[in-house]
């Protein structure tokens, strides 16, 4: 199963496995990793699952489509390597993947 | 002062079908909710979304799924009292008193809190010293554009608010629109016409810059704004908009004494009340062991609160259960039934 690291904004980190085919929003939210609230439950409807893709890893990602784009100007300060967790479905080759948590959601 | 059997907070579609419910067991109720229309996250996130799992609804969207609803709970005439958030809930004898932000008391025996994940609020600026210059120089909504005649004017956001308020804007005050990419999601037409009138010299667009900094005492001065690539530019304003949509937050719901499990208020299964008496929570607020936050979920749970409500609003009368199909007088409460 993938391993996914997850980073607080206070620096403390959590890899867990995520099964191939859930989104990495799912990974945070079933393994009660604190830092991604997913209120609207992943319907790319609320931004308040954002993080900060690791550099290396942020190209490798299926690209954005618009719905997320957009979302994610009402996002908690975003930057280039924003992605919202719930439009990123796990595979192998995520295997490794590393994302931050902003300092809050909202 | 309003005097009602429940409260009910959340006009989302939980919110809605517990007030029919309500009505069938002949119990008056009025609706508060923050949002300035009904329908909730259904209608605020995801109106035109299809939603497939409503029992005996193929497909519905939010918007068609609160408008059946409202249709559903038209005989028992609701009250809804929108723009107001439920504020401060305190036990007044047998009842609650509950005062909303708007200073409305409602004085009522049952409070049934289908609050979803919170109340919707807007997004802030994440500058620490934002909150500072909040409704003084920083707005995130207009009351009154007569405010911000002739005076220097920074709208943050790439929506339709951001370019509709600095398109109106920009034919009396010095506007500068700034956002974080150069696409804008607002509609295609209302960013044609912000780009000519950038065109025509009456109104400055930046992208894609976002707040770096902010300088003031009391009043702002200036900010800065920065590039991806750390460029910064320093504007001259008085006051600052933001337009970043809207976020749930839990609110008040946290200092009503009840007990809490990271966003949600454990409850019962029996009747869905939570630890304070005459306090029910349903939908996505109420936690339970096997909770599932789907809005069928909510339908059920809001059926066994009202039955809960009415024991605590009618001491002296026993709860009969009755069928819509046979009984009379659900019937006339449906206003189905001539009565006699």
């Amino acid at each position: 199963m993938p391993k996914i690291t997850y980073i607080e904004h206070n620096g403390k980190e959590h890899q867990v496995e995520v099964p191939n085919g859930f989104s990495v929003m799912e990974g945070a939210v079933q393994n009660n990793i604190p830092g991604i609230d997913a209120d609207c439950g992943g319907a790319c409807a609320c931004a308040t699952c954002h993080v900060y893709v690791d550099e290396k890893w942020f190209d490798k990602l299926p690209k954005k489509d618009i719905s997320e784009e957009d979302m994610l100007d009402t996002a908690f300060e975003p930057n280039k390597s924003s992605r919202l967790t719930c439009q990123i479905t796990v595979t192998d080759e995520l295997n490794g993947l590393v994302v931050k948590m902003p300092s809050k959601q909202g | 002062m309003i005097k009602t059997d429940v409260l009910v907070v959340g006009a989302g579609p939980v919110g809605l079908f517990v007030v029919h419910q309500l009505g069938i067991i002949g119990l008056k109720a009025e609706v508060v909710d923050n949002l300035d229309k009904i329908g909730g996250q259904c209608i605020e996130l995801y109106p035109d979304k299809p939603i497939y799992d409503i029992p005996a609804l193929p497909v519905c969207t939010g918007e068609s799924l609160t408008n059946s609803l409202l249709e559903q709970i038209k005989p028992f005439k609701p009250n809804f009292h929108l723009n107001e958030r439920v504020q401060e809930v305190t036990q007044d004898n047998n009842d609650w008193k509950i005062v909303t932000s708007k200073n409305k008391v409602f004085i009522a025996p049952n409070i049934i809190i289908a609050g979803g994940v919170g109340s919707f609020e807007p997004r802030k600026f994440g500058i620490e010293n934002a909150e500072k210059f909040e409704n003084e120089s920083i707005f995130y909504s207009v009351k009154n554009k007569n405010d911000f005649k002739n005076k220097k004017v920074c709208i943050f956001g790439g929506g339709d608010s951001a370019l509709d308020w600095a398109i109106e804007l920009s034919k009396f005050s010095k506007v500068v629109l700034v956002h974080r990419r150069n696409e804008f999601r607002g509609a295609e037409h209302s960013a044609e016409i912000a780009k000519k009138l950038e065109k025509e010299g009456k109104l400055k667009i930046k992208t894609p810059y976002q707040l770096n900094s902010i300088e003031g005492e009391k009043k702002i001065n200036a900010i800065t704004i920065k590039n991806e690539i750390g460029e910064i530019e320093k504007i001259e304003t008085d006051y600052v908009l933001g337009f970043f949509g809207l976020i749930m937050k839990l609110g008040p719901i946290a200092e009503w004494g009840l007990n809490l499990e990271k966003k949600t208020i454990p409850v019962n299964t029996k009747d869905f009340q939570t630890n304070k008496k005459g306090i029910f929570a349903i939908g996505d607020i109420c936690t339970y062991p096997g909770k599932l936050k789907l809005i069928l979920s909510g339908f059920h749970e809001g059926a066994l609160a009202a039955r809960g409500c009415f024991k605590i609003a009618r001491p002296n009368e026993t709860y009969r259960f009755e069928y819509t199909t046979t009984s009379k007088t659900v019937q006339e409460r449906l206003g189905v039934k001539e009565s006699d």
